[in-house]
This record gives C-alpha cells, sequence and structure tokens, in this order.
C-alpha cells in the first residue's frame, strides 16, 4: 500500500470515500434544518441536540477534515488534469457527450466552499464563538436552550438583506444539487461499485437525491421570504 | 441516398514538426461528393496541395475500414467527427453541409505529442501495454479447444473489451486526457477470462502506474470517452478496473 496515494486511482479513492462522508453530513444537516419549518421550539429542541450530542461534537472535527481532504485532492487532481493537456482545442463540442455538472465539478465546488464560509459566518460562527443578541436562552420544555431559531429565521426576514440572503442560500443549494447528482454516481464508479445495470439505477438515484439536498435546503429561505 | 457535391472550407492544424509552433490554414474545397469518406475528402485536399507546390496534410490512416485504430483527427469538436461509433475513415462528407467550416485538428494530449500536423505519437498507448497488457504463457503445444470452460456472459464480455482499437479517441475526447477507457478495456479483456486472472493483480498495477507516468490525467467520469469511443467501450469496464485496482492493492 506503500504508494496508494501518489496513483491516480488512490487519490480518487480518498475523493470518493470523503465525497461519501459529506454526503452523509447532508443528510444529518437537512433533517436538521427541516425542523425549522416545524417552528421555533422543534428546531431548537433539535438544534440543542445537535449542539450537546457527544457523537456529533466528535464527528464536527472529523467532518472538517472530510472537507479538508476532499477540496484538498480535488485542487490536486484538477491541476493535474489541467497539465495534461497542455495546448487546448479551439473547438470543442461535448454538450451532447457529457454533463455540464460532471465536466465543472471544481468550478461547482468552488462556488459551494464559497457559499459554506458565508454559511459558516453566518450560523456557526455566532453559535460558537462571537454570540448574538438573537441567541438569548429561551425556554423549551423546562429545558434553557440557545434561540438558535431567531438568528436563522432573522437573516431570511430582515428586508432587502433578507432577499439576498435568500438569493445566496438557494444558489448554493442549487450548485450543490449539481456537484451532488454527479459526485452520488461518481463516488461508486471511482470505488468500482458499479456496472452496466447499477450505473443507470446509482445514475436515477444520484439524481433523486441530489433533488431532494437542492429543493430541501432551497424551501428553508423561500419558506420564510413567503410566510 | 442522394448523393450530391458540396463546397466547403477546411481550417487545418499545420505544425511542422514536435518543436515548432502550429497555425490555423484554412483551405476551401469545392464540389466534394458527399458519398466520399472523410479522408478522401482529405486525398482530395492533398492532391490539391500538391499541385499547388505546397507541402501536403500529414495524418494517420491505415486500413480505412474502421479497425485498425490508425486513424484520428478531432473533427469539429468532436473526437472522429460528428457522427457516432465510427472512426474518422468511416466518416462521410453527408454528415457535413454545404458551405460549412470545418476544423480539424489533431489529438491534444500531453501523452500523445504531435508529430507533424495532424498527427501525433501514441506510442504511450504501447508503453501502456507493454506494462501489463498481455498474459504469459508456456510454449508447447497448441492447448485443446474449450479445454478451459469459460461462462459464455464473461466471455462476451471480454470481446467487448477486447474491440478497443486504441485509437486514442478516449484521451482526445476527455476534459483530463485521461487514458482509463483504453486502460480499462485493456486490462478488461484479460481479466475476466481465466488466463488473465494469474497476472490480473499485478496487470492493473503495473498498467495504472505506466498511465500515470506518463502524463495522461484523472478520470473524472464525465462519460465522454464512452459517447465518442469508435468502438462503444462501456463505462463499466472502468469501474472493473477500478476495482482491479483497488484489490491489487488491499492484497499487497
Amino acid at each position: 500500500m506503500s504508494n496508494f496515494l501518489t496513483t491516480s486511482i488512490g487519490k480518487k479513492f480518498l475523493m470518493s470515500l470523503s465525497g461519501f462522508f459529506l454526503i452523509s453530513f447532508l443528510s444529518v444537516h437537512l433533517t436538521a434544518n427541516l425542523f425549522l419549518l416545524a417552528g421555533s421550539d422543534a428546531f431548537n429542541e433539535a438544534s440543542h441536540f445537535m449542539g450537546t450530542n457527544p457523537i456529533i461534537q466528535i464527528m464536527q472535527p472529523v467532518l472538517a477534515l472530510g472537507f479538508i481532504l476532499h477540496i484538498f485532492y480535488a485542487s490536486f487532481l484538477t491541476l493535474q488534469n489541467r497539465k495534461a493537456r497542455p495546448e487546448s482545442y479551439a473547438k470543442v463540442d461535448q454538450k451532447n457527450s457529457s454533463k455540464w455538472e460532471s465536466r465543472n465539478m471544481y468550478i461547482l465546488g468552488a462556488v459551494v466552499l464559497t457559499f459554506l464560509v458565508i454559511h459558516l459566518i453566518n450560523f456557526f460562527w455566532k453559535i460558537k464563538f462571537t454570540g448574538s443578541d438573537l441567541l438569548k436562552e429561551v425556554d423549551v420544555k423546562g429545558v434553557e436552550m440557545e434561540n438558535a431559531y431567531s438568528l436563522v429565521t432573522s437573516l431570511f426576514m430582515s428586508g432587502t438583506l433578507g432577499f439576498i440572503y435568500s438569493g445566496i442560500y438557494i444558489l448554493g443549494a442549487v450548485a450543490l444539487g449539481l456537484h451532488v447528482n454527479h459526485g452520488f454516481w461518481a463516488a461508486f464508479q471511482t470505488l468500482g461499485l458499479s456496472n452496466n445495470i447499477w450505473r443507470k439505477r446509482l445514475e436515477v438515484l444520484g439524481s433523486i437525491f441530489a433533488l431532494i439536498i437542492a429543493s430541501g435546503f432551497s424551501i428553508i429561505p423561500l419558506y420564510f421570504l413567503i410566510f | 441516398m442522394s448523393s450530391k457535391n458540396i463546397n466547403i472550407t477546411v481550417k487545418v492544424w499545420r505544425q511542422q514538426d514536435a518543436k515548432s509552433k502550429g497555425i490555423f490554414e484554412s483551405y476551401p474545397l469545392s464540389n466534394i461528393s458527399t458519398d466520399s469518406s472523410f479522408l478522401e475528402m482529405m486525398d482530395v485536399l492533398n492532391e490539391k496541395l500538391v499541385t499547388e507546390n505546397q507541402e501536403p496534410i500529414a495524418f494517420d490512416h491505415d486500413c480505412r475500414e474502421g479497425i485498425c485504430g490508425m486513424c484520428s483527427l478531432f473533427i469539429n469538436g468532436h473526437a472522429h467527427g460528428p457522427d457516432s461509433l465510427v472512426t474518422t475513415c468511416q466518416l462521410h462528407m453527408r454528415k457535413f453541409n454545404d458551405g460549412q467550416t470545418i476544423t480539424i485538428e489533431p489529438w491534444r494530449s500531453g501523452g500523445f505529442p504531435v508529430i507533424k500536423d495532424l498527427m501525433v505519437d501514441r506510442s504511450a498507448f504501447d508503453k501502456i501495454m507493454q506494462a501489463g497488457g498481455f498474459v504469459s504463457v508456456n510454449t508447447g503445444g497448441v492447448p485443446d479447444a474449450n479445454a478451459i470452460p469459460i461462462a459464455q456472459a464473461d466471455a462476451e464480455e471480454a470481446m467487448d473489451a477486447a474491440a478497443c482499437i486504441g485509437c486514442g479517441a478516449c484521451v482526445a475526447t476527455c476534459k483530463n486526457s485521461s487514458a482509463m477507457l483504453f486502460v480499462s478495456a485493456k486490462v478488461s479483456q484479460l481479466a475476466l477470462l481465466p488466463q488473465g486472472k494469474i497476472e490480473a493483480a499485478r496487470r492493473a498495477k503495473n498498467m495504472v502506474a505506466k498511465m500515470d507516468e506518463l502524463g495522461f490525467g484523472n478520470c473524472s467520469n464525465t462519460g465522454a470517452c464512452e459517447v465518442e469511443c469508435p468502438k462503444g467501450i462501456s463505462l463499466a469496464h472502468i469501474a472493473r478496473l477500478n476495482r482491479e485496482f483497488l484489490c491489487a492493492k488491499v492484497k499487497e
């Protein structure tokens, strides 16, 4: 196994595994977020659970590592891929031979990363470090907990800025959906877990998952924008 | 199919040799029969250039019946041109319109340096084959037919992989210049058969290592290679190569 990570498939293996890990994170994150639609008590309880559950706390640095690995290897592989064609074509027509998102995974990834930074500044940073007046403790069923609900909802309901943030969040969700639409199947393919029959199944499954991710995360700002 | 004649403009990449810088040159061509093949059109153009005392365009070709893998050409943004499941020699001028400008470029990849004009050096593929694309057999008498039973489905799948003619369209098409479709076909055609299983682990490792060393890019599963492949080699072979390689590494 000595030189495994210097081989192309070895590096892609790590992309695939970290991708699967990030997909599982997205599922948990979306589930917790959808409690926003069930009202303040439900979301604050969900948020309190996520903030205090020991397994979630252990997984947080692991998650950060997952992101770093995925981004680092994506950058490395993309750079190698660019170098593999020193002179580019004058005319390329790929619109019928591959999906747009599959050709633009790195760009989509960069959009998601930009969104992630904004997203962390909006919520994670305030909850973990700086705090906010909006987070003033509330009492839910006899337990004192931070009012994460008001922090989240105020972002989307603050007039013009709320519109802009809603737009950013929807854009982030769509980019993420497109990224996952290719990444889901590709992760299986890279591990060798695909053939002519399973490819179609995995692609459909990936598209359904991507649709759930994109629409699920988009519904939240839309819900607070409209209601 | 009614035949007619068309007038076209051919925009070709001209490059003196591997070291010099290339440029596009445009050549108008009139009265090209739509029944002629693409390479016949190139022959007409070259004859015209020769009679005008100009250097003819260098391009690779050999059998002209779609089985040798020698012809290449990146035509109007597609490896082997706009038709599907054909090599350039099997592409016909009826796929083009009167008055059209046809852009012809060589395969572009760090692994396939240009030799002259539209000819590229594809010996990188030979080097990958030498790294493991074979089975070692003992000399001796001819083995009995059907001495080794092979499941029909496996034999079919191996034959599908063996259809690869090594033309390099997968590399030319891939946005990453990855040679994974070629390598996967060459690994699959042997890995599926009992004769090839003995060296399977070593083969996958060595061929991938050679592919990486020669400067081909990393596969990002866009699937463009499969679509542009003149022999329709399936992406399922790439999954098999990944499987073979990962299993071989685990066994190390």
